[in-house]
C-alpha cells in the first residue's frame, strides 16, 4: 500500500491519555483533513507521525515501508509547523533548501528546485531576506516551500493558516489544494476551522478525546454527523442541540423542543428516549406562524458574510442560533421560526450517538 | 526637549564618573611614582613617568630597599592560560549538558543541575582545606591541570545555568524542522541549537572568564608561585620597604586590558537577538 498508513496509535503525557488508538489511512494526492477541538490530540499525532513523540506507540508505515523505528530525518516527511520554525539564522533561501542540502543534491540543482518552488509560491523576491525581515505571510509560504520541495512522499501541514491574516488566508484555501494535490504526497492537514476543512479536505477525520470519532468526505460529516458531539465541532455558528423525548409517528418520529414541532425521518427504537434534537443554525427560517413554527424573541444579530446570526430565546429560556437571510428583526421582536425537518439532526442524548433514518428510507440521504 | 536632552546628558555623565572615576584614578596612578601617589592634597598636575611599567615588564622592581625580582609578566600568563582553558573546558562541558536539561527530562535531572549550582554557593575557604590535602595525594598540586579542574566550581555552573536558559527559549519545533528535513541529530544540535543559543553562550562564557580571571584563593592555596595568576601575584608589590601604589596600578591597568578586549569582542554576540521573529510568539 503506498501513501501513509497508521495504526494503534497510544500516546500518554504522564497519567493523561492523548491519543488512544488511532487508525488512519492517507492514499498518495489525497488530503486528510485533521479537524477537531484545541487539546484534541491533533498536534501530537503529527509529530508521532514525524517521529518527534518518542513515548508514542504504534505503526507508521510510509509507501509501505514501516518506519516507525526510524528516526524523523529518515521519514521522507515533509511537515509545516503551525508557528513556522524557520531557521532564523538562515535566509529564507538556505531555510527552503535544507532538505535539499540534507539529502546532498548538487548546488546548482539545489538552486534550481528553490527557484521553482519559490516561483510557484510567490516568494522568490524575498529569498536573500531572513526570517525576521519576512511579513507572516511569507513566512507561512517560506515554511511552506520548505516542507515541499524535498518531494516527501508523506506531508504534515499542522494549521499552517492559523497564524495569517483573513486575506491570505482565503488565497491559500484556494491555492492549496491544487499545490497538494500537485505534490501528489498523502498530506495531512491539522486545522480547527470547519471551513478549511470543508474547502481543503477530499476527507474529514474529526479527533475527539484521543480517538477519530469520523471519518468521512466533509459533506457526510456535516450531513450526517456520527455524535453530537461532532455535529456541535463542525459547523459555525455550533448546531443547536436542544433535549426532546421523541414519540413514534407513521412518518418516523415526532419530536417537540422549544416550541419546534418536527416530524422526523429516524428509526422508531428512539421513541421515548432522552434524545437530542440537533438542528443547524442556516436550516432555520422566518415563517409564518403556525402550530410547528417556534415563537422566539429576538435578542441580538450580527452579521456574518451574506447572512444574519440571530440569537433567540424560546419561552422556557432555551436559546437558539439561527442564520437567516435576508433583513434583521430588530431586537425584542417576536418571530415565528420553521425548522428543514429533512436536515434535522437526532442524537442519542446519553450516548451522543445519531439516530440513522428508518431502514426503509435506505437510498435516500437521510 | 532640549531641557530634557540636557538633564539626560548630565545624569548620565554623573553615572559614568561615578563608575569610571576608580578606574580612571588608577590609570593616573600608573604614571606616577609612590612619591607623587602618596602626596597630600593629590593633584592631578604630575610629570607621567613609564617607570611602573618598565618594573613590570623587566621584571625588576626598584625599591627603597634594593632592587627586588617579580613575575608579574609570568603571573600574567598564567592568568590568560587558566582562565582560556578553564572556559573553555567548561564550555566542551556545559554547552551539551545545558542542551541535555534544557530538552529532555531525565532521573534526577533536576537535582543534578542544582547540585551543580550548589558548587556556586559553597564558600571556597571550606572546600580549600580537604581539597588541598586529596591534590597533595593526587600530585594535582602546584599544577595547571589541578587549577583548570578545580576553577570548574567557578565556570561550569554559570554556563550550564545561563547556557541552558537560552536553549530552552528556542523552540524546539526549529530543531524538530531540520530533523525531518533529513538532518541527523548531531547536525541539528551544531547548525540550529549552538547557534540560536549563540548569544548565551557568548554571555556565559565571558561572565565565567571574568569571574576566573578575578578567582584569588584557590591559586593562593592550591599553587605556588610559577602558577599563580595575576591576582595572587600582586601580593608581592606588598614589600619589606612599602607597599608599591604605582606598579599595582600599573598591573592593574595592564591585568584589565584582556578582559576588556575579550567583552569588547564578544559585545557583538551579545547584542544579537535570539530568534529573531522566526517563530510566530
Amino acid at each position: 500500500m503506498t501513501g501513509l498508513k497508521v495504526a494503534a496509535i497510544h500516546a500518554r503525557f504522564g497519567r493523561h491519555e492523548v491519543l488512544r488508538g488511532v487508525d488512519l489511512a492517507v492514499a498518495p494526492g489525497e488530503t486528510l483533513v485533521l479537524f477537531g477541538p484545541s487539546g484534541a490530540g491533533k498536534t501530537v499525532l503529527l509529530r508521532a507521525i514525524a517521529g518527534l513523540e518518542p513515548g508514542a506507540l504504534g505503526q507508521v508505515v510510509i509507501d509501505g515501508q514501516d518506519v516507525s523505528a526510524r528516526g524523523p530525518e529518515a521519514r521522507n516527511i515533509g511537515m509545516a509547523f503551525q508557528n513556522f520554525a524557520l531557521y532564523p539564522h538562515m535566509s529564507a533561501r538556505d531555510n527552503i533548501a535544507s532538505p535539499l542540502v540534507a539529502r546532498g543534491l548538487q548546488a546548482d540543482e539545489i538552486a534550481a528546485r528553490v527557484a521553482e518552488i519559490a516561483k510557484l509560491l510567490r516568494i522568490g523576491h524575498v529569498l536573500s531576506h531572513p526570517p525576521r525581515a519576512l511579513s507572516n505571510g511569507q513566512k507561512q509560504r517560506t515554511a511552506l516551500a520548505r516542507a515541499l520541495v524535498g518531494r516527501p512522499r508523506v506531508l504534515l501541514l499542522d494549521d499552517p493558516l492559523r497564524n495569517v491574516d483573513a486575506k491570505l488566508r482565503y488565497e491559500m484555501r484556494l491555492e492549496l489544494p491544487r499545490l497538494l494535490r500537485e505534490s501528489q504526497a498523502a498530506t495531512l492537514y491539522v486545522t480547527q476551522d470547519y471551513r478549511e476543512a470543508m474547502a481543503l479536505g477530499d476527507r474529514v477525520a474529526v479527533l475527539r478525546a484521543g480517538r477519530i470519532e469520523q471519518c468521512d468526505a466533509s459533506e457526510t460529516v456535516y450531513d450526517r454527523p456520527a455524535t453530537a458531539a461532532v455535529a456541535r465541532l463542525f459547523g459555525d455558528p455550533p448546531v443547536n442541540l436542544l433535549a426532546c423525548r421523541p414519540v413514534a409517528d407513521p412518518a418516523g418520529l415526532r419530536a417537540e423542543a422549544a416550541g419546534f414541532r418536527l416530524v422526523l425521518d429516524a428509526s422508531a427504537e428512539a421513541a421515548g428516549q432522552e434524545c437530542l434534537l440537533g438542528l443547524r443554525p442556516e436550516t432555520l427560517s422566518l415563517a409564518a406562524a403556525g402550530p410547528d413554527a417556534a415563537r422566539l424573541e429576538v435578542i441580538a444579530t450580527t452579521p456574518l458574510h451574506e447572512r444574519l446570526v440571530v440569537l433567540l430565546r424560546a419561552g422556557d429560556g432555551t436559546e437558539i442560533v439561527a442564520s437567516l437571510l435576508g433583513a434583521a428583526p430588530p431586537p425584542g421582536a417576536q418571530v415565528a421560526v420553521a425548522a428543514d425537518a429533512a436536515a434535522a439532526l437526532l442524537f442519542d442524548a446519553a450516548s451522543g450517538a445519531r439516530i440513522p433514518a428508518r431502514r426503509v428510507m435506505a437510498g435516500k440521504a437521510a | 526637549m532640549a531641557l530634557h536632552k540636557l538633564l539626560r546628558a548630565a545624569a548620565l555623565t554623573l553615572v559614568l564618573l561615578f563608575f569610571l572615576f576608580p578606574i580612571f584614578w588608577i590609570v593616573v596612578m600608573s604614571f606616577q611614582t609612590n612619591e607623587e601617589i602618596l602626596r597630600l592634597p593629590p593633584s592631578l598636575v604630575f610629570a607621567p613617568t613609564l617607570a611602573n611599567y618598565t618594573a613590570l615588564i623587566s621584571g625588576h622592581l626598584q625599591t627603597a630597599s634594593g632592587i627586588l625580582d617579580i613575575t608579574f609578566l609570568h603571573n600574567l600568563w598564567n592568568s590568560i592560560l587558566l582562565s582560556t582553558c578553564s572556559v573553555l573546558l567548561a564550555l566542551v562541558l556545559g554547552v551539551p549538558a545545558a542542551y541535555a536539561f534544557a530538552r529532555f527530562r531525565f532521573r534526577l535531572g533536576e537535582d543534578i543541575a542544582f547540585t551543580m549550582l550548589s558548587f556556586r554557593f559553597a564558600p571556597p575557604l571550606l572546600v580549600l582545606l580537604p581539597l588541598s590535602l586529596y591534590f597533595q595525594d593526587l600530585g594535582l598540586n602546584d599544577t595547571y591541570i589541578g587549577l583548570i579542574w578545580i576553577y570548574q566550581l567557578i565556570c561550569l555552573p554559570l554556563i550550564l545555568w545561563i547556557v541552558r536558559g537560552y536553549f530552552e527559549d528556542a523552540s524546539p519545533d526549529i530543531e524538530y524542522a531540520y530533523r525531518i528535513d533529513g538532518h541527523s541529530w548531531w547536525r541539528a544540535f551544531t547548525r540550529i541549537a549552538i547557534p540560536l543559543a549563540g548569544p548565551g553562550i557568548a554571555a556565559a562564557g565571558l561572565l565565567s572568564f571574568i569571574f576566573a580571571w578575578n578567582n584569588f584563593v584557590f591559586a593562593l592555596i592550591l599553587a605556588s608561585a610559577d602558577k599563580q595568576p595575576v591576582t595572587v601575584g600582586a601580593l608581592a608589590f606588598v614589600t619589606a620597604s612599602g607597599i608599591q601604589y604605582g606598579q599595582i596600578a600599573a598591573a592593574i591597568v595592564l591585568s584589565i586590558l584582556p578582559t576588556l578586549a575579550l567583552a569588547l569582542y564578544a559585545q557583538r554576540w551579545l547584542v544579537e537577538g535570539l530568534s529573531l521573529g522566526a517563530v510566530k510568539g
